[in-house]
């Protein structure tokens, strides 16, 4: 039985006729040449969330990204005239890595004056100008300003750092509506922040699958619900209240948030009685102007329910945007390293705790995060081995799972226009 | 590092003060269920009276024995799932796979 009401198409999926409704294949998730043109159609080529820019404080402040899935990896660096910049990692001399700390695959970050070449000591400043060469002297006609740093186009969107290898229209043409209509949230002030990290033995688009419908969480997530609340989930299953495609690539999904306060404290565990919190955050929203109904970007809540929990924006390819109504936000982040692997990050963002109460609150919805995803990871080594197999081929979606088949349509779609051009 | 002496009954558990997620979580995988119930059973109660303690400090300038009990109300945190809700240490279901905290506020 239906809760909440559907659009009159009839289905959430047929109100987007170009999705079809016939079981999707999952050839994309498991081929080997599939991921190869996935990473020259889509990572080579589009804007990349790679990090806030909270995470470079000062001038000098730099972080490092390995992109493997574009083949790259970077140096994001904040310059003496606040300009945030790009850079591939590599030296112009012999091709050192010119950014890591003991491990040369491991990301870092920190504060600098110049980046200097472990190898060779040639210099760059920080708008990525080489300044100085070792015995220069020795050199053959060589000119300081033919061998700066390779940069990369990078631009920024109400504090999320975007950069781009290959740029085929600004980011703010890239993001378009969907970013437009969230501009003005308060994600400046949410700077308390979680960051976790693991790989995950699972092609990346199937972590996304999994978090971008809510259709398991009744069933491999019942165990986390006290046993009544649990089995009266289970009944109910999932609906969403709102979802959107028509900012295609991007999507979103919009959902009940009935747990956050619960209606009935019987429902919830005794330790998130006594925090009041849990998976959805603290059930009480931090004091700070801009999170109440009236003050929301338009882009939230787009049902304008009264039960609205949470939103789920899915800007493509891998960077996942969920702001949950009592006013914190989580970031999925899902890094390709290999047809069968990639890295996920979930980072958690909350109005830095004004005492212990609300400390504990965010620790506990910390928590909680780490015990759901774990669940997540492993389901989907689980699913990634058996689709390998290739017993079964192709997969019945339905209306609630519409945001994977879009997923899936607009990396085959990308895909094939990309070969169709370069074919030539 | 003492705990404030109106929290001399959990001195029993002061092995739980760790100020970081991965001691944290490490602890919980190594302990039994017993033991983490035992925590438990002593540390809810007390739950509200930390955050009464805690709350007459600035969140940012907590005296030792405050940070202290506030080390330890994490790690009550951390055995919640496992004693609330999984009756053992790991995640079920969770195999091999593993999620590391990279950055995390510490008290």
């Amino acid at each position: 039985m239906a809760h909440f009401a559907k659009p009159s198409a009839g289905s959430w999926t047929q109100q987007y006729p170009e999705l079809g409704t016939s079981p999707v294949d999952y050839n994309d998730s498991i081929d080997p040449a599939f991921y190869e043109k996935e990473r020259a159609a889509i990572f080579k080529r589009t804007w990349l969330n790679v990090g806030r820019i909270e995470q470079l404080p000062r001038t000098g402040s730099y972080f490092t990204k390995e992109l493997p899935s574009a083949g790259t990896s970077l140096v994001i660096v904040k310059g003496g005239d606040g300009a945030v910049r790009a850079f591939h990692n590599v030296c112009r001399h012999r091709g050192n890595k010119l950014v890591w700390n003991d491990y040369p695959a491991e990301e870092t970050a920190g504060s600098c004056r110049q980046f200097i070449c472990k190898y060779h000591a040639w210099r760059y400043d920080l708008t990525g100008k080489l300044t100085f060469v070792q015995q220069e002297e020795e050199f053959f006609d060589l000119d300081k300003a033919d061998y700066g740093l390779k940069d990369v186009a990078c631009d920024s969107w109400e504090g999320f750092i975007f950069i781009n290898l290959d740029p085929q229209e600004t980011l703010t043409e890239y993001l378009g509506e969907m970013a437009k209509s969230l501009a003005g949230y308060p994600f400046g002030k949410m700077t308390e922040v979680y960051r976790y990290k693991a790989e995950v033995g699972a092609n990346w688009k199937l972590f996304i699958d999994a978090f971008a419908e809510f259709y398991h969480a009744p069933v491999l997530h019942q165990k986390q619900a006290v046993k009544d609340e649990a089995d009266k989930l289970l009944t109910y299953g999932y609906e969403a209240l709102h979802y959107d495609l028509s900012t295609s690539p991007h999507s979103m999904i919009s959902s009940w948030g009935g747990m956050s306060p619960p209606k009935d404290p019987s429902m919830v565990k005794p330790i998130e009685r006594i925090l009041r919190s849990g998976l959805f955050g603290p059930w009480d929203k931090p004091a700070i102007d801009g999170l109440d109904a009236a003050s929301l970007p338009p882009g939230l809540n787009p049902a304008r329910h009264r039960a609205w929990g949470s939103d789920s924006f899915e800007f493509f390819p891998n960077f996942t945007l969920l702001i949950w109504e009592p006013g914190w936000y989580l970031t999925y982040h899902y890094w390709p390293t290999a047809v069968d692997k990639h890295i996920f990050e979930g980072t958690l963002y909350f109005v830095p705790p004004t005492n212990a109460r609300e400390r504990l609150a965010q620790e506990l919805a910390a928590v909680t995060f780490k015990e759901y995803a774990l669940q997540d990871a492993n389901t989907l080594e689980a699913t990634q081995t058996m689709i390998a197999t290739r017993t079964v081929t192709k997969f019945p979606l339905n209306d609630q799972e519409i945001l994977l088949r879009h997923l899936h349509k607009v990396v085959g779609d990308r895909v094939q226009e990309y070969s169709d051009a370069t074919a030539h | 590092m003492p705990l404030p002496t109106e929290f001399a009954d959990l001195t029993p558990y002061t092995d739980w003060i760790l100020p970081t997620e991965p001691e944290r979580y490490n602890k919980r995988l190594n302990s039994s269920m017993d033991q983490m119930q035992t925590f438990y059973d002593a540390a809810i109660n007390r739950l509200e009276d930390a955050i009464t303690y805690c709350d007459q400090y600035p969140i940012n300038d907590l005296p030792d024995p405050a940070r202290e009990l506030m080390h330890l109300m994490q790690s009550l945190i951390m055995v919640s799932f496992p004693v609330e809700v999984w009756k053992q240490p790991r995640v079920p279901d969770s195999g091999a796979a593993y999620l590391n905290i990279t950055t995390e506020p510490v008290i």
